[in-house]
């Protein structure tokens, strides 16, 4: 994954922009990801050079935070609530069919690049179970047929 | 102008809202109805969203749950008007739910437009920060630890007391952290809060820093609420454009600036020291303690950290007094508790009430019962790390102290209700599970103890030696709660000793061994 190519004068740009901020690692991550959908590897040294960090250290927070990814993802990343509240509500159903119906396990993209598929424990939406996100818009009541409908419906997004 | 109001809160959203919003100017529009609509946040009335309300001389009616195929016929009916509609539920103001709730942390949540600065002024805002400027920083400290106010995040520690410490550790620089990584399942009020009504926290950690003398405040958010982080940067932006924030907030010649941070999908970065960890920018490891982060927080500064519904609840203390906001509650749960109803129930929301209600009343007077129409079975109080009670719980009232004598704890106010379908010993392995999952990996009961306990439910589950490996599961969650570092391998044994204790059936034991 070393050799991907990715944008570095757009990493190298956001680092400039950020790295003088109290505690700036988080931001950088978050401000890369928001840009190119994911940290790739290769941004790790510029960040750790800037920052005066060892590679280790900016990879161990990488690495810890579910959030962040390096790997590429789908064009829509697809969030399942596996939380207490959403469980009461089927999520377990919801989950296996978004699976089946999708064609891939958790943190796989489809073979069309459209959809990436990842848990997640609570959305804050659990009066109106099982919830999805997508991208960065909630979903409540979800029923298969629902969830067909919101992925036919992502799928045609841009 | 017609007044209409459809929320812009993201369970709202999730259901629809913004359709319905584009359908009604849409609609509007055709008819040549001057209509002014505005997005206010939820009322909490979540099995009625989208909840759409028209303000009449009357007082605000209520429609709802509103489709956009409803809206054609909304208008035919002079729902502007407050016309006769099969989806009118009346004054809102007059829905049992609601009327029958005290709401003082949520005052203006659902009223007002949340990211209107002028609204919120003429909703009694910052009156509790004009006042505060009035007053001596220990008097304000005094005035939150008089209130009897505790930690709403879970673990109820006294508000003052943190304040004070603070007040009374000098250095150059302090800061005001607000806790708004909600990560509890079943948890929603922080969210309702600062998609509802920012403003409110903005004001309770203005007043913060002006009570502990410090110039800086970070609100630590979850990336899982990005409709929240909008509103907070809205309130942020306009509240420092019109001086309520910045470097001499409304001519008192005293500073403090906010900033929100985003978290990164790590539930343990809801303790407080693995949070101060991650907003310095590092993994979120769990800290020893002490020292306190009252003594020694974020860069290693005197640091106030609370939770959104403590900091959110401080505007009206300063406002009306403590003695106002001390004299709801019972024991030593003062004030009021914003109640999140969720799971399988058929009125799921919001309910704020003096501490004091029964678990029984919240789960039928308001919850109206299961949604699937079978008997509740167990009710989970507490997020992930909380005790699932069995029906014969079900009156006891909510109260920190009430729940600590059943080995349960209120924590931040979620209730998930299950119907009897729910296979106990299933919530007890995921109850580990997600322990495992979420782990910062700093001590061994926690990060090594939540993986065997996967392995041990599952030979129960499977019928291997169920009864010795029950032993051994009181005997890995004796060492969890005994030795793990924070609340997380602490209290993972919560959810699933009280599942077994609760339901032994449910592990193929006979009796609670």
């Amino acid at each position: 994954m070393n050799d991907q190519a990715f944008d570095s004068e757009r990493v190298s740009g956001i680092i400039a922009e950020l790295k003088t901020k109290p505690g700036a690692l988080l931001p950088i991550l978050h401000a890369i990801q928001d840009a190119l959908g994911y940290v790739p590897q290769g941004s790790v040294p510029l960040i750790a050079h800037e920052l005066n960090l060892s590679r280790a250290e900016v990879h161990g927070v990488i690495s810890f935070y579910h959030y962040f990814r390096s790997t590429p993802p789908g064009r829509h990343t697809v969030y399942i609530c596996r939380a207490e509240a959403c469980q009461a509500m089927g999520s377990e159903a919801l989950e296996a069919y978004a699976k089946s119906s999708l064609g891939i396990d958790y943190h796989e993209n489809t073979p069309d690049g459209a959809i990436t598929l990842e848990p997640v424990y609570c959305l804050g939406n659990c009066a109106c179970s099982p919830s999805i996100m997508v991208d960065k818009k909630v979903h409540g009541r979800v029923s298969p047929e629902r969830f067909d409908d919101i992925m036919d419906s992502t799928r045609s997004a841009p | 102008m017609i007044k209409i109001f459809v929320p812009r809160d993201s369970s709202a959203i999730g259901l629809g809202a913004e359709e319905v919003a584009l359908a009604i100017q849409a609609e509007a529009k055709k008819r040549q109805v001057a209509i002014e609509l505005i997005r206010n946040g939820s009322r909490g009335l979540y099995w009625l969203e989208p909840l759409v309300e028209v303000a009449t001389p009357e007082g605000r009616i209520a429609f709802g749950p509103v489709t956009i195929a409803d809206v054609p016929g909304l208008f035919d009916a002079g729902f502007q008007k407050g016309g006769v509609h099969p989806l009118a539920l009346g004054l809102t103001e007059e829905i049992p739910y609601l009327k029958r709730q005290e709401r003082l942390t949520f005052a203006r949540v659902g009223i007002t437009d949340p990211v209107s600065l002028e609204d919120y002024l003429a909703h009694d805002g910052y009156r509790g920060l004009k006042r505060a400027l009035t007053m001596a920083p220990a008097a304000i400290v005094e005035e939150v630890a008089d209130s009897g106010l505790r930690g709403r995040g879970g673990a109820a520690f006294p508000t003052g007391i943190k304040w004070r410490t603070v007040l009374n550790t000098s250095s150059a620089q302090k800061y005001i952290v607000c806790n708004a990584d909600e990560g509890d399942s079943g948890t929603f009020s922080d969210r309702m809060i600062m998609e509802g009504d920012p403003f409110v926290l903005v004001e309770g950690m203005t007043i913060a820093g002006l009570a502990v003398g410090a110039t800086e405040g970070f609100i630590y958010l979850r990336c899982e609420y990005p409709d929240a982080e909008v509103a907070l940067n809205a309130a942020i932006d306009s509240a420092t454009a019109q001086g309520y924030l910045g470097g001499d907030i409304l001519g008192s010649g005293k500073a403090f600036r906010l900033e929100v941070r985003l978290g990164a999908g790590a539930y343990v970065c809801g303790e407080e020291t693995s949070l101060l960890e991650s907003l310095e920018g590092k993994r979120g490891l769990v800290r020893f303690k002490p020292p306190l982060p009252a003594i020694e927080g974020l860069f290693g500064q005197p640091t106030v950290i609370n939770n959104v519904i403590s900091l959110a609840s401080v505007p009206i203390i300063l406002d009306k007094g403590a003695a106002f906001y001390k004299d709801y509650g019972m024991g030593r749960s003062r004030g009021t508790l914003p109640i999140q109803l969720a799971g399988n129930l058929k009125q799921p929301g919001l309910v704020e009430r003096a501490f004091g209600v029964t678990l029984r009343e919240i789960l039928y007077d308001y919850g109206g019962g299961s949604k699937s129409g079978r008997p509740i079975k167990a009710v989970q109080v507490g997020g992930p790390l909380g005790a699932y009670l069995p029906e014969s719980q079900f009156d006891t009232p909510l109260d920190y102290e009430a729940f600590a004598a059943l080995w349960a704890v209120l924590g931040h106010g979620g209730v998930v209700a299950f119907d009897e379908s729910v296979d106990m010993s299933k919530m007890a392995r995921y109850g580990m599970e997600f322990c495992a999952i979420e782990s910062c990996g700093k001590c061994t009961p926690c990060r090594i103890g939540s993986t065997r306990g996967v392995e041990i439910i599952d030979k129960i589950r499977a019928g291997e030696e169920a009864e010795r490996q029950v032993a051994l599961l009181r005997d890995l969650s004796d060492t969890m709660l005994a030795s793990s570092l924070c609340a997380l391998g602490g209290m993972t044994p919560y959810p699933v000793l009280s599942a077994l204790n609760h339901f032994p059936e449910d592990f193929g034991v006979t009796s609670a061994q």
